[in-house]
């Protein structure tokens, strides 16, 4: 596969959350603003391209039996740097983070990317798989950061965008927004857009709902 | 079975494996610990100054918190005290070494901290205008852990300057709105004490109806949030107790520390 392939496929066609329906979790949490959401975006980029590159490595060399301890240790490792390099130079930002800098250890990217991924293919393109997927995720991410912060609490990354009405602007705030469950719809609503989009996406019915009963009565 | 999947193989692979990770996330927390405990020392001194309500975005911290008299305060006696230096004085750690602290009694201790320091480090400030503020440390149980912060006052010992933590395990969303600016902005101009010199300030539930008797001892409580409220409120009521700054406020208002 070229290497362009890698690096933007999984934004549309591809698209981890879009597609694959991995990493919603943290989606979730992490978008009520923008700041935090960028942040989560390039952490995630940077442990799922390096834990790609480094399971690809260890590929030819990982027991089948341990295949996903090897994996995990190797993510988990990374996620610790991660967390202490942002302790050490965004500590603001890193405890706005708190839990879920740890918690990309559980993303499924991460883990989905390594296993699907990593473990057929050598370090370079694997490496680029995992930005690529950093940058799917990062598509996502910064959509729902973007219309949550806006409607939500009236700013983007911090600057008043619109006037909120309680500080004596006109905007009325929809705090729905702020909590986890808006982003489910957003993300609903995004996932209907790609797929009418690109109907190629539209998974096959796993059964066919029947007629109503009328021909059951026949055959009776 | 390939020569890959043998039980030998796999030892070797995990046992390498192992130490490669443990020696790289050993060496980097040991190579950023210097700068993590700076941005530390930095987050507390800039969460005294916004408690103190003194930090200006313009100015570093540092600088800022040059203008800041830190003192040592026998709690027992509640006078300022000399015996133990306030460089490098930790008071978190003092309260849990048992020969820095005293255990408190089940009854007493209603912040539920299980240990209350001998000594505590309180910062003085003086504003431009010439106004002196005391910034006490405080700390107590909420619902998930416990919650550190600042609460600071007026010369007067009366007045709330403001209320800030700085360090917390309350869910984001819910008990974590003590940090929200707009809640903090509700403690500065509170009363801490009835007249009597009995402590009234109290932490309700709902909203407190600023034009009833008795509002400025009373703060809103955070909507789903009770058990953080009930913390945070507990917190105040210790600190400002007998087993708590209670001695240092009544000498300070006589003016006698």
């Amino acid at each position: 596969m070229k290497a362009k392939e890698l690096l933007f496929k999984p934004i549309l066609d591809d698209n981890p959350i879009g597609l694959q329906i991995l990493g919603i979790c943290s989606a979730l949490a992490v978008t009520s603003s923008l700041n935090v959401t960028l942040v989560m975006c390039i952490a995630l980029t940077t442990v799922t391209a390096f834990s790609n590159f480094f399971v690809s490595l260890v590929r030819n060399h990982a027991p089948g039996s341990i295949r996903i301890i090897v994996q995990m240790t190797i993510i988990a490792s990374l996620v610790i740097v991660v967390d202490q390099v942002l302790k050490a130079v965004a500590y603001d930002l890193s405890k706005q983070l708190s839990v879920f800098v740890g918690l990309i250890i559980t993303n499924c990217i991460v883990m989905g990317r390594a296993e699907a991924f990593a473990m057929k293919n050598p370090p370079i393109p694997s490496f680029l798989d995992g930005i690529g997927n950093g940058l799917g995720y990062s598509f996502f991410l910064i959509i729902l950061g973007v219309v949550r912060e806006l409607f939500g609490s009236g700013k983007l990354l911090g600057f008043e965008i619109l006037p909120l009405a309680t500080e004596g602007g006109w905007y009325i705030s929809n705090g729905l927004l702020l909590l986890p469950p808006s982003a489910f719809f957003l993300i609903g609503l995004i996932i209907w857009g790609i797929r009418a989009f690109k109907p190629s996406q539209v998974e096959r019915d796993e059964f066919k709902i029947a007629h109503n009963s009328t021909k059951t009565a026949e055959v009776l | 079975m390939s020569s890959k999947d043998s039980i030998a193989k796999t030892l070797t692979v995990a046992t390498l494996l192992c130490v490669v990770c443990s020696v790289i996330v050993s060496t980097a927390a040991v190579l950023l610990k210097p700068a993590q405990i700076a941005n530390k020392e930095l987050d507390f001194k800039r969460n005294i100054l916004s408690a103190a309500g003194l930090l200006d975005p313009a100015s570093t911290v540092e600088k800022q918190f040059e203008n800041i008299v830190v003192k040592m305060v026998d709690l027992e006696t509640g006078k300022f005290s000399t015996a133990v230096s306030p460089d490098g004085y930790d008071q978190t750690k003092a309260a849990k070494e048992p020969s820095t602290s005293q255990p408190l009694p089940k009854s007493d201790d209603i912040a539920k901290i299980g240990r209350v320091e001998d000594y505590a480090k309180v910062y003085i400030a003086q504003t431009d205008s010439g106004k002196k503020i005391v910034v006490l440390p405080v700390r107590g149980y909420g619902l998930w852990g416990t919650l550190y912060g600042f609460l600071a006052v007026e010369g007067d010992m009366n007045t709330v300057v403001g209320l800030g933590f700085y360090d917390h395990k309350e869910t984001p969303g819910l008990g974590g709105e003590v940090d929200n600016p707009r809640w903090k902005a509700l403690w500065p101009g509170k009363k801490l004490f009835n007249p009597d010199g009995s402590i009234a300030i109290a932490v309700i539930k709902g909203s407190v109806d600023t034009s009833a008797k008795g509002s400025e001892h009373k703060v809103d409580g955070l909507s789903g949030a009770t058990l953080t409220t009930k913390g945070v409120h507990n917190l105040i009521q210790f600190w400002l107790g007998e087993d708590g700054y209670g001695p240092f406020i009544a000498n300070m208002k006589k003016g006698k520390a």
